[in-house]
């Protein structure tokens, strides 16, 4: 029984090792999924949250200063803007562009842009299309499909 | 043709479905007719699965834009390499792939085992065929490949196709999904031998010795897959990063942990008859995790940068694999008693002791990295607030567990079976010790003080001690007996017992990737926009950017900075970043140029022009300090991997330790 005691007490310290360190990195990197619109009536006690917001690229608002990249994203429904700046280290992926569906993470600052510390774009659904909408993007105005 | 693909896939639906039935039947009734008939549906189902992948692949070759798919997928201007991995370009094709695949496994399955293991190949059909049923079912109801644009009849026509995915086209992409596939769907088959030997209560350890070989190609083709993949990422998305902890990498990953896990633990089920039931976990585990990663990538549940569609595949998946968990929990708990183990843990200084730890790290991290690819799906549930968790999460757990399973490498290898003795530690690792302690205090010396580098880099050498050490001394004696040369020696070594030196340079493989990935804590960047004709500097190399050039053709235009670098004052060449925008799809791209060394990697992105300046351009430099030995390790485990599959010269016995008094083995009824 000794035997099993000691692997007992080794299984459980390297657990509770793991969770603790698991828990703490929790702690350091979780994002809240926000939109634009839940971000901007944000409280002023939560302005410190990391923040994951999702919006369209306005189309001609991406402009590079330097380095850094400002631009602006909305919400297709309910149209509130948000301006975004990026600093970042990693270069912007290829997808991003007028139009795309960008995903920021970063926090709003107290004037109301959003410091982005990484992007994520999706290109406008020329690939892929969601659920829902039917078909994929017609190829060209007027094609028709059937299937089989 | 289009209809004939389809009442393909349609056929072949059904004939899965047969095959399982008649399967189940037939093993459950015992009647030899309807297994045989089960047995030919499953050649008939790959034979009508083959045809229907033709069909589609052909269509794309001769750019039949009729087809949806194709029109989606293919543009004539892409080369022809492309247009056939456009077959696994979109999410219908891929799933035709999968589907393909498992009907080519099964086929071997049956082919192979065509005389033998008479009571367990019925259920390993019906598992296999179950499995068929479901992809093809989605192959027929959900993702049809074969839907057809109205053209050529007066309504409409198609030009041109839209192209494949501009970061698709790159060599190691056409072949990613394809190697990643044949590892998720190879892991069907040993499960499906477990399942039937649980099923029949088959004495002996006759699935695993069966399926060792399955197990480790499938293993193989699963690290392939993720290491190309983790080759692509940084070749191609630009980010100057292998792997960022993203849904889909997480989801290639999962199965390969416990895959690991299984090769390790199933040693220990055929030297001693323990973790039985453990084993049986550990490879329903992979089955699921397997079917699971193709959930996660193919149903956009979890958000992800490499945006595969969301689609209304999710409920099919989730309805799947409820079922077939269900029926594998009330099977192992029923058949507790079948798994008993026969042989107890004696001390923790001990081989055994150790598997049960590598099995321990592994599936902590298996448990980790699913528990972080899932949170914001958790959260949702409980809290109703998507909260995600980033890559310091991942990293905070698993570099410490890494570090871990890199010390076990290199005692379990080492240390004896049932107990150990300090004294016996002592003598057999105090090289490695030595070699290890040599290792940081040069280290230090030269300026390292990152902490997890100095661990990780100790470690890697203590590792690689042990395995030096064990085909020294192996080969050593050989050669004294023998008179062999050195290296014959070592060859002869090898060659006598596989699976174990085989398994060594393996482990020598992955403490290389480790040194690799250990690289990253020195990792330098800058982003500098340069005037045309000045220069900038990092780490030891000085870049002048010459000029911007542009050009195009019939696939993309493209513009190109030209960097002369030079290192330490001295021009060692030119590197040709690029970007791209491919005429089909107007999607832009970024081409990397990278000089690899072994040392370290230079890296450059060009970012774009300058918009406030038409002069300048935006230029990503980053070094990457032993980056190479990642892709060097790969190759060496890879091999190491083959090596395990020849068969040794010498057939070993192993002799079963049997601890009397606690379970009296059957005596094995002859086969």
């Amino acid at each position: 029984m000794k035997t099993y005691l000691r692997f007992g007490i080794l299984v459980a310290a390297v657990l509770g090792t793991l969770a603790w360190l698991a828990a703490s990195g929790i702690r350091e990197s979780k994002t809240y999924y926000k939109t634009i619109s839940e971000l901007k009536s944000m409280p002023q006690s939560e302005a410190g949250k990391r923040v994951r917001v999702t919006g369209d690229v306005v189309a001609g608002s991406i402009r590079r200063e330097g380095t850094a990249v400002h631009f602006q994203i909305c919400e297709k429904e309910r149209g509130a803007t948000l301006n975004v700046v990026y600093t970042g280290k990693d270069p912007l992926p290829d997808t991003f562009r007028d139009e795309a569906q960008a995903m920021a993470d970063g926090k709003l600052a107290p004037d109301g842009t959003f410091h982005a510390s990484s992007i994520a774009a999706k290109c406008p659904s020329k690939y892929e299309a969601a659920p829902g909408k039917a078909a994929p993007q017609p190829l060209n105005p007027g094609t028709a499909r059937s299937s089989l | 043709m289009e209809t004939l693909g389809a009442f393909s896939l349609l056929l072949a639906l059904c004939l899965a479905a047969y095959a399982f039935l008649a399967s189940s039947i037939g093993g459950w009734k015992d009647k030899p007719f309807l297994l045989e008939s089960a047995r030919r549906a499953v050649y008939g189902v790959f034979l009508l699965l083959t045809a229907a992948s033709a069909i589609l692949v052909y269509a794309l070759m001769t750019s039949d834009f009729r087809f949806a798919y194709v029109a989606e997928r293919s543009n004539r201007a892409m080369p022809a390499v492309y247009k056939f991995a456009a077959w696994w370009g979109g999410q219908e094709g891929s799933l035709l792939l999968w589907s393909w695949m498992l009907s080519l496994y099964s086929a071997i399955v049956v082919w192979t085992n065509r005389a033998k293991h008479r009571n367990l190949m019925p259920w390993v059909i019906a598992v296999l065929t179950f499995t068929q049923t479901f992809f093809c079912l989605l192959n027929v109801f959900v993702e049809p490949p074969f839907q057809m644009l109205a053209v050529g009849r007066g309504i409409t026509s198609v030009a041109d196709g839209n192209g494949l995915n501009p970061l698709l086209q790159y060599w190691l992409m056409a072949i990613h999904p394809p190697a990643l596939y044949l590892g998720f769907v190879g892991f069907v088959v040993p499960f499906a031998f477990a399942f039937a030997s649980l099923l029949k209560r088959e004495p002996g350890e006759a699935w695993i010795a069966t399926t060792r070989r399955w197990s480790l190609v499938t293993w193989g083709f699963l690290s392939i897959g993720i290491m190309l993949g983790q080759g692509w990422a940084y070749a191609v998305l630009g980010w100057g990063g292998y792997w960022g902890w993203d849904p889909v990498e997480n989801a290639s990953l999962l199965p390969w942990i416990t895959g690991t896990a299984f090769l390790h633990s199933v040693m220990m089920q055929e030297k001693k008859g323990m973790m039985k039931v453990w084993n049986m976990v550990l490879i329903s585990a992979t089955y699921f995790l397997c079917i699971f990663g193709t959930f996660l990538t193919r149903s956009g549940i979890v958000s992800s940068v490499h945006a595969f569609a969301q689609s209304s595949l999710g409920s099919w998946f989730v309805g799947f694999l409820a079922i077939s968990i269900s029926i594998t929990v009330f099977l192992i708990l029923r058949r507790l008693d079948y798994l008993k183990s026969e042989a107890h843990l004696e001390s923790v200084l001990s081989r055994e002791s150790s598997f049960l730890f590598n099995n321990l790290l592994l599936l902590a991290s298996c448990f980790a990295v699913l528990w972080g690819t899932l949170f914001p799906v958790i959260t949702e549930a409980l809290m109703g607030e998507k909260i995600t968790v980033g890559a310091p999460f991942f990293n905070k757990v698993n570099i410490p567990i890494g570090l871990a399973l890199l010390l076990l490498t290199g005692v379990g290898p080492l240390i004896a079976w049932r107990r150990s003795s300090w004294e016996s530690l002592k003598r057999a690792f105090r090289w490695p010790v030595l070699v290890m302690g040599l290792t940081m205090a040069v280290l230090i010396a030269f300026g390292v003080r990152h902490f997890y580098a100095l661990i990780s880099l100790g470690l890697c050498a203590f590792v690689a001690a042990t395995v030096v050490m064990e085909f020294y001394k192996g080969a050593r004696s050989i050669a004294a007996r023998s008179q062999m040369n050195f290296v014959r020696a070592m060859v002869e070594l090898t060659h006598r017992n596989t699976r174990r030196y085989g398994g060594y340079l393996v482990h020598m493989g992955i403490v290389l990737m480790f040194i690799g990935y250990t690289g990253s804590a020195f990792n330098k960047d800058t982003t500098e926009e340069v005037k045309i004709g000045s220069h900038f500097r990092i780490g030891a190399y000085e870049l002048h950017v010459k000029e911007v050039t542009d050009g195009s053709n019939p696939n993309y235009s493209w513009q190109r900075a030209v960097i002369a670098v030079h290192r330490h004052g001295e021009y060692v060449g030119d590197l040709k970043p690029e970007r791209r925008v491919y005429a089909a799809s107007q999607q832009p791209t970024s081409e990397v140029a990278i000089r690899r060394r072994l040392n370290e990697d230079l890296y450059l992105n060009f970012a774009s022009m300058s918009q406030s300046d038409p002069e300048a351009a935006i230029i990503q430099a980053y070094v990457f300090p032993l980056v190479s030995w990642i892709w060097i390790g790969f190759y060496v485990l890879l091999f190491g991997t083959i090596v395990c599959l020849i068969p040794s010269k010498v057939k070993y016995a192993y002799p079963k330790t049997q601890v009397v008094g606690v379970y009296e083995r059957q005596p094995e009824p002859a086969q």
